[in-house]
């Protein structure tokens, strides 16, 4: 079964938020990963780059295939975890632990849309 | 899932937690574990794979021999019982109907071993071009199961655990055996570059062999996905991708398997026009300098051109690099030739390289 971490926010696309003040960091969920398999490859954007909510910011590529990943939020980039580009795993060992970007929230409103746990582990039932 | 059909081992599959995913028609495992420690599982030991989704389609007769060599690129004149041959059908303007084997059989009878995804249109092909050459065309893929035994432990497990007397087939040859009643066929190929055998039978007595060579312990199920990437690593083609109705055998790289020398075969003109003039497009293998991995159907470009398309891409598990097939224009196929490929919004650059990324260890 697919952990689901409490105290986070969740997209229907799989991708979690954790808002720490102003800032939001994404990543994705256990569940993704487990559907993903292995994966070996994050195309992530750079600081600095503003991604928009609903819109595609980069990628997870397992052995099968390649996902979009989905901005749960807009905002502008304010950090990358590079650990990711040499060890992308660490999304299947730990994907809470293990956040992609660090974002500048650009309308904290929006987070409202997202799930909270216990509907996201409804959801993915 | 209800428009798909289900092979004779559905039931072990989803017992076993497979992920299931459609492929040529079927609902088929794609993993049990994991692609890679199911490829390693191969690479190293051994794995089985159900392939009963692929067709088998048996010719009979006088003509037999003469009708398959007229719609078969490779050369099957005065084939001995026992014998299988790798080849192409292809249409008259040299592209290709589908890859298989061909198995001769005792007299006059043939079985061919097509892909699941063409079983339909490859039995509509073969009756067509019958016309005037005195033989039965039998169907028989819903009738027969099969399995593939791969790996370098393969012939030991099939040995003891199955009982079969394998070990005295040559590559690319096949027995048949009388076992539970009926009999199967056993032969030494497969599609992962490994030594292996394949068992043709009845639905139940592949049961059987999946229960006893799973229920060892010592052969791992190995799904649809590790099969990809353990053909795409040794540089095998898959239909749809490598070879199609638009990739002739030439462009693939499959000279060796095209008897130019034969009297005739359909496509052969198109085919030695081909050969004389060289073709317009490729397969070739590219190696990326990144780590992003070229899918199918991404492009691949030189000075912001479009040379190519990808055929089939992935991050090498037995080489740790991201390493594709593309069908490229044939200009830009040399090896060393700087290539982009456009991933998604970006292009990464790379180099045209050989496409066998690994060695295959047949015993022979």
């Amino acid at each position: 079964m697919a952990k689901v971490e409490t105290g986070l926010k969740y997209a229907e696309t799989h991708e979690w938020v954790k808002v720490e003040g102003e800032f939001a960091f994404i990543g994705i969920s256990d569940y993704a990963q487990h559907e993903l398999g292995d994966v070996v490859y994050v195309d992530l954007p750079s600081e600095g780059e503003y991604i928009t909510k609903g819109e595609d910011f980069g990628a997870v590529e397992s052995t099968k295939a390649a996902s979009d990943l989905i901005a749960p939020v807009s905002g502008c980039v304010e950090e990358v975890n590079t650990a990711l580009d040499d060890t992308p795993e660490l999304l299947n060992e730990d994907p809470y632990a293990n956040w992609m970007l660090k974002v500048k929230l650009a309308d904290a409103s929006e987070l409202d849309s997202l799930m909270d746990a216990p509907a996201y582990e409804a959801f993915c039932k | 899932m209800e428009n798909y059909k289900k092979t004779c081992l559905y039931d072990k599959h989803v017992a076993l937690g497979a992920k299931m995913s459609p492929f040529g028609g079927f609902d088929m495992p794609i993993e049990y574990s994991t692609i890679k420690d199911e490829h390693m599982a191969v690479r190293t030991a051994c794995g089985i794979f159900d392939v009963s989704h692929m067709g088998e389609i048996f010719v009979c007769g006088p003509d037999a021999g003469k009708f398959v060599n007229h719609i078969f690129t490779n050369d099957i004149t005065d084939a001995p019982y026992g014998k299988i041959y790798y080849g192409i059908m292809c249409y008259p303007d040299g592209g290709s109907v589908d890859d298989l084997l061909v198995y001769k059989m005792k007299g006059d009878l043939y079985l061919l071993v097509v892909n699941a995804a063409n079983i339909d249109k490859d039995d509509a092909w073969i009756r067509e071009q019958a016309a005037g050459y005195d033989v039965v065309i039998d169907n028989k893929s819903d009738v027969y199961g099969q399995v593939a035994v791969q790996g370098p432990l393969a012939e030991e497990k099939v040995e003891r655990l199955l009982g079969l007397a394998v070990k005295d087939l040559a590559f690319y040859t096949f027995k048949e055996i009388d076992v539970d009643g009926e009999t199967i066929i056993a032969s030494r190929t497969g599609y992962t570059g490994e030594d292996g055998f394949e068992l043709y039978g009845s639905h139940a007595y592949i049961n059987k062999v999946w229960d006893v060579l799973v229920g060892s312990g010592e052969v791992a199920p190995c799904g649809l996905g590790c099969r990809d990437t353990l053909r795409f690593e040794v540089a095998l083609p898959l239909y749809g991708h490598e070879l199609s109705p638009e990739i002739s055998p030439l462009m693939a790289g499959l000279g060796m398997f095209v008897k130019l020398d034969k009297p005739e075969f359909i496509g052969k003109e198109a085919l030695a026009e081909q050969k004389a003039n060289g073709v317009k497009q490729k397969v070739v293998g590219i190696e990326l300098h990144d780590k992003a991995i070229p899918r199918n159907g991404y492009p691949v470009e030189v000075d912001g051109k479009e040379i190519g398309v990808v055929t089939t891409g992935y991050h090498g598990l037995s080489v740790d690099k991201s390493i594709c097939m593309a069908l490229v224009d044939a200009r830009y196929a040399a090896l060393d030739t700087p290539v982009e490929i456009r991933i998604r919004k970006k292009t990464f650059p790379g180099t045209v390289v050989k496409k066998k990324f690994f060695n295959k260890s047949y015993k022979k």
